[in-house]
């Protein structure tokens, strides 16, 4: 077992696509529950409805990209406020329940048979990348990078697309969070109430946050069809969401770096815990399992991670301790 | 903490530097290529041997391959590209054609990506099977993903689609019964719990699975694995009990050392079990498992209670935390099963061939009428504990007002976890009975937490009779919804029930207005 | 125990009284110039009805107090009129409009801003920032807006002296940038009535100001409340302290199970034998109970 090399690759993929792609999606959940307090359980759903969006208008419609993206995210937002209308009037719970619903029913709905003329069914689109590739800068079949750090050219190009992305939500995001519109979300964070008697109508700032951070999604969704070429139903399913959530608390909620700092360290320790069990696996360290097993262990990891970190870090990393033992709520 | 993870990273960075790419030649030792595995159309564990495969690069054959006895094929290609995919028609068995999707006529284009070992479905089906029906085989392209072992995700109705409306709609009713009750045997934990902790229980759908899990082991032979499980689980259910009746009478320490003793207990006994192994197998016929999966459920729903949820209400961890904690324990619960248990999917032998049984005008398999049968009664038990006993009064009591109950000398802390041990027992018997009606395997229970979910909401959050009123009218409205929609969509309308009872009165049939506040 | 904040109301030469000119001490009075009017205003829980107000006037510019027995309906009233609860039925104007009907942020809106019982000080954020939040009409507090620093930076910095100016006169103004969790009960207490005074109103409801503050601190927060009236403002409160209430009302509304039983000048009420008998009565039991309203 190579430990360098299990770190290497941990490293190459903590600065990779996949972590950007999840960095973009982290921050649109920063949105909803770091500022807001909104509990969304369903963020899955904005990413398919963004990936699809891409796939239905590029794979069926033969239409441009970019016309793709604009598709991608009008049907987040008109997802946000479809899930926002009955929901955020009422408790958080409800929206919790109603968000991490309807991630699961859009899944069911996309790989349906009645769907497939359009999404493909179980068996998903695919070729959705010649218009993104045909712009790339890079040779995509050379490898660029030193070291252990290389990545292919079409790689290279999503890599770099997508974390312009991440830094350009990044400024958004303090932009917005610096500015009177941000103190709002944050006092509705701390008490709705309070901001409602202040003469804010505090289900209009809701709604934008849910739909910001869906749009955040949705671009997310957008870029993970562009970077695989291809999508299914069946990889949004819920526990994409759940990833999202590890990746928030571990960076810190309510931070501007948060959910990229997280997106990094995630997906830094998915690989490295994978390494390492196929590492053990291969030198009969672990006898009583099989490989298959090795990708329900991490994700058993993911969870008690999630556990973890909310009993005895609920700051995340970068967060501030004082702050989070004066929430008395 | 900022300043020495940033050394650490530095640091980590460095080394990475200096190491003379390894990872990148680790992942160039594969190569591109395409595979896949043809699956027979109608049972789909079975592979089809024989296709065969070929790859062009515009008009060059760059590779062929022939499926295995499991149907599998692997074609190595040049290097990254786009390629063109034939699949000999002539080589596909005479009584299947290949079903057109992404393959066209047998031919489609694949761009492969430097490095990528791509998946490629080919799917087969018999020439007269109707276009509506479900696929199987979906790819999963993630690493980190364990794959599915089949995409039918959708509920059986068990209504034979070719007999007259009326009488679908008296077959579906009495599906919708089934599916309702026990969508209520199991929901009813979920709302009891809420209504005493304010806590949404996410991983109550693994409750379920466990249930279905557990029993499918006791009646089909328990090993190794199986006692040892057994073992460990009186070892956490002894614990459970002496810190719920002897917490009183004894000093803290003791109670302690008490409860750690039973615990290490179970352990060392479920070692020596599992070293044993296959030396002590046994099986017992299934309503003997069921009540086993029943207790153990209830010891799990118990312990959770009393190791992990008590501790935290104590610590004042906020309600928001608590439902992102529920949702960890669901992850790791429901993959702790899978390693266990495994990804298939599985029926309890002896129950799936049986000759229907017709009562008035409804036809049904005499499993599904025990499954009702056994459904009702339990609900009205529960339904007798509620309303007749001390403490069943007290479960009403304290989930109506934590705080007046407290306060008017109930212990709070003991009903929880009652409320925890009886929501426990009923969601794992709910397991046995979904996995009699339809398949168990590990995502049963999260797909029922959805309905329960709608269940809940639809009757009210937080009392038990919401929860049976809820998970009758979700299961009438899911299997009715088949008559005029297609069957995939039944959980999308139950749960736009659900959204459409938060439109219109968010606390639910039963609840009370103040409770949504 | 800034008792020199404290201005003596009758010494600003208008005589306590004077205020409440013509109204008679009956449940229900007119009132010369009502800011706040309500008819029929009524709420019930499940078959209990908490609130069941025939008519009732507050008299613009003076300081309204609102007593009652625990249960008696205060703050569900107060939540009703301020838009935080819906009515079963009722309709109430406010400087002559009609504002039943409305959701919290247009009633605050239109110039009545309220407390809370238990005081909302938004934690994790800082006593400034708490205080910004109350000023109205703020460009950068639309999303699109907020990107436009330079347009709405103007307005910030004149809000930020308008909140210091507050905090300097509630003697919070060291506390700026202290996070809000971080202050005592009290201070709490004075931030979220300085926060409501951002919003400019022309009427404040007091949901138990006094409630858990630091005697030491009670003299200060009457004098706050007596300083907003001779500033013009209308105040409507509830309060348990019948030191207090006699102290600095103009006027006393007492409810009983959710009626109005007794109107008056602080000397006609505590003459009045119906409100000796339902709330001098219940407040021995509430002295017994604890003290505190949660109805």
């Amino acid at each position: 077992m190579d430990i360098l090399s299990i770190l290497a690759e941990s490293t190459r993929s903590a600065i990779g696509p996949i972590a950007a792609i999840y960095a973009l999606a982290a921050i649109g959940l920063n949105f909803h529950f770091g500022y807001t307090g909104l509990l969304n359980f369903g963020q899955v759903g904005f990413m398919l409805v963004g990936a699809y969006g891409v796939g239905v208008s590029v794979a069926v419609l033969g239409l441009p990209l970019l016309v793709g993206f604009g598709v991608g995210l009008l049907c987040a937002l008109v997802m946000a406020l479809l899930l926002g209308i009955p929901t955020l009037r009422l408790r958080a719970d409800y929206l919790a329940i109603t968000t991490i619903a309807a991630a699961e029913v859009l899944r069911l709905v996309y790989r349906a048979g009645f769907a497939e003329p359009l999404t493909g069914g179980v068996y998903g689109l695919q070729n959705l990348a010649s218009d993104f590739r045909s712009i790339n800068p890079f040779d995509g079949g050379e490898r660029y990078g030193f070291g252990a750090l290389s990545y292919s050219g079409n790689n290279l190009w999503v890599l770099v697309v997508t974390w312009t992305l991440v830094l350009l939500m990044v400024g958004v995001s303090w932009l917005l969070m610096h500015s009177p519109w941000g103190r709002v979300i944050k006092g509705i964070r701390e008490d709705e109430d309070a901001v409602r008697s202040l003469g804010k109508n505090v289900f209009a700032y809701k709604m934008q946050a849910l739909v910001l951070g869906g749009m955040a999604g949705a671009l997310s969704g957008c870029m993970l069809a562009v970077y695989q070429a291809a999508i299914q139903p069946d990889q949004f399913k819920p526990q994409v969401t759940f990833f999202l959530w590890v990746i928030l608390l571990l960076g810190g909620a309510g931070r501007v770096f948060g959910p990229v700092l997280g997106a990094m360290v995630f997906w830094f320790l998915m690989n490295f815990t994978e390494g390492l069990l196929q590492g053990l696996g291969s030198i009969g360290l672990l006898p009583f399992l099989e490989t298959t097993d090795y990708g329900a262990i991490q994700l058993a990891f993911v969870g008690l991670l999630l556990v973890l970190l909310i009993v005895f870090r609920p700051q995340g990393l970068i967060g501030d301790r004082k702050e989070m033992l004066i929430n008395v709520k | 903490m900022r300043t020495r993870l940033l050394t650490v990273l530095l640091a980590l960075i460095t080394a990475i530097l200096v190491i003379p790419g390894p990872a990148a030649t680790a992942d160039e030792q594969g190569g591109e290529s395409l595979h896949g595995r043809i699956l027979h159309p109608e049972n789909r564990d079975q592979g089809v041997e024989g296709i065969v495969i070929t790859v062009h690069d515009g008009e060059d054959e760059v590779g062929a391959a022939t499926t295995d006895s499991d149907g599998m094929w692997e074609v190595g290609l040049p290097g990254p590209g786009t390629y063109r995919v034939v699949v000999d028609q002539e080589s596909v068995p005479s009584e299947f054609v290949l079903r057109e999707g992404i393959i066209v006529d047998g031919e489609t284009e694949v761009e492969v990506e430097a490095n990528d070992q791509r998946p490629l479905i080919v799917a087969l089906m018999s020439p007269g099977q109707a276009e509506s029906e479900e696929e199987s085989a979906s790819p999963s392209e993630e690493e980190t993903e364990d794959t599915p072992a089949a995409g039918d995700e959708s509920i059986e109705t068990n209504v034979d689609s070719g007999s007259s409306f009326g009488e679908r709609v008296i077959q579906l009713t009495a599906s919708g019964l089934l599916f309702g009750l026990v969508i209520a045997v199991s929901a009813i934990g979920l709302s009891l719990i809420f209504g005493t902790t304010k806590l949404i229980n996410f991983a109550h759908g693994d409750l379920v699975t466990f249930g279905a899990m557990i029993a499918l082991l006791f009646s089909t032979g328990a090993a190794g694995m199986g006692n040892s499980l057994l073992a460990l689980f009186a070892g956490l259910g002894g614990a459970v009990l002496i810190g719920g009746f002897l917490e009183n009478r004894l000093s803290r320490t003791v109670l302690l050392v008490a409860q750690g003793v039973s615990i290490l207990l179970g352990i060392v006994l479920a070692t020596v079990l599992g070293v044993l192994g296959d030396a002590v197998g046994w099986s017992v016929p299934l309503w003997l498992a069921a009540v086993v999966a029943v207790v153990m459920g209830a010891v799990l729903g118990g312990s959770m209670e009393r190791y992990i949820w008590r501790p935290l209400r104590h610590r004042n961890v906020a309600m928001i935390q608590m439902f992102i904690v529920s949702i960890g324990l669901a992850l790791v619960l429901r993959h702790v099963v899978l390693v266990l248990f495994g990804a298939g999917r599985e029926r309890y032998a002896g129950f799936q061939l049986q000759e229907m049984v017709r009562i008035g005008p409804v036809e049904m398999p005499p499993r599904d009428l025990v499954v009702m049968v056994v459904a009702i009664v339990v609900l009205v038990g529960v339904a007798c504990l509620l309303q007749f006993t001390r403490i069943g009064k007290a479960m009403r009591a304290v989930s109506d007002n934590r705080d007046l109950a407290e306060s008017s000398g109930i212990d709070v802390d003991r009903v929880t976890l009652y409320v925890w041990g009886l929501g426990g027992g009923l969601a794992a018997l709910g397991g046995v009975l979904y996995g009699l009606n339809q398949v168990v395997e590990y995502e049963m229970g999260f797909r029922l937490l959805l309905m329960m979910f709608a269940a809940v909401i639809l009757g009210g959050l937080g009392t038990a009779y919401g929860a049976m009123v809820g998970g009758l009218a979700v299961g009438l409205v899911a299997m009715l919804s088949t008559l005029w929609f297609p069957s995939q969509l039944m959980q999308a309308w139950a749960l736009a029930l659900m959204i459409l009872m938060l439109l219109i009165r968010p606390q639910g049939l039963l609840g009370r207005r103040e409770r949504v506040g | 125990m800034s008792s020199d904040d404290v201005k003596d109301g009758v010494g600003s030469g208008v005589g306590g009284d004077d205020r409440m000119v013509g109204a008679e001490p009956v449940p229900g009075s007119a009132k010369s110039d009502p800011i706040l009017v309500a008819d029929g205003v009524r709420r019930s829980f499940g078959g209990l009805t908490a609130v069941d107000v025939e008519h009732l006037e507050v008299q613009r510019g003076t300081i309204t107090a609102l007593i009652g027995p625990n249960g008696a309906g205060k703050s569900t009233l107060f939540n009703l009129l301020t838009g935080f609860d819906r009515v079963d039925r009722g309709r109430w104007t406010f400087d002559g409009t009609a504002i039943n009907g409305r959701s919290g942020h247009r009633v605050a809106r239109a110039g009545m801003v309220r407390t809370f019982q238990l005081t909302k000080a938004l934690t994790r954020m800082t006593v400034l920032d708490n205080m910004l939040l109350g000023a109205q009409g703020q460009f950068g507090e639309r999303m699109a807006g907020a990107f436009l620093r330079s347009v709405w930076k103007g307005q910030e910095r004149e809000n930020t002296r308008r909140a210091m100016e507050l905090l300097e006169r509630f003697k919070l103004v060291d506390k700026r940038d202290d996070m809000a969790g971080s202050l005592s009960g009290g201070q709490r207490k004075l931030l979220e009535m300085a926060r409501s005074l951002m919003t400019d109103p022309s009427m404040i409801m007091l949901d138990e100001p006094m409630a858990g503050v630091n005697p030491a601190l009670v003299q200060s927060l009457l004098g706050h409340i007596t300083s907003l009236r001779d500033e013009g403002k209308t105040v409507l409160f509830v309060e348990h302290d019948m030191d207090v209430i006699m102290g600095i009302s103009d006027w006393i509304v007492v409810l009983a199970q959710g009626r109005v039983i007794a109107e008056g000048r602080p000397s006609d009420i505590r003459s009045n034998q119906e409100v000796i008998d339902a709330y001098l009565g219940a407040q021995e039991e509430t002295a017994v109970a604890g003290g505190s309203d949660d109805d």
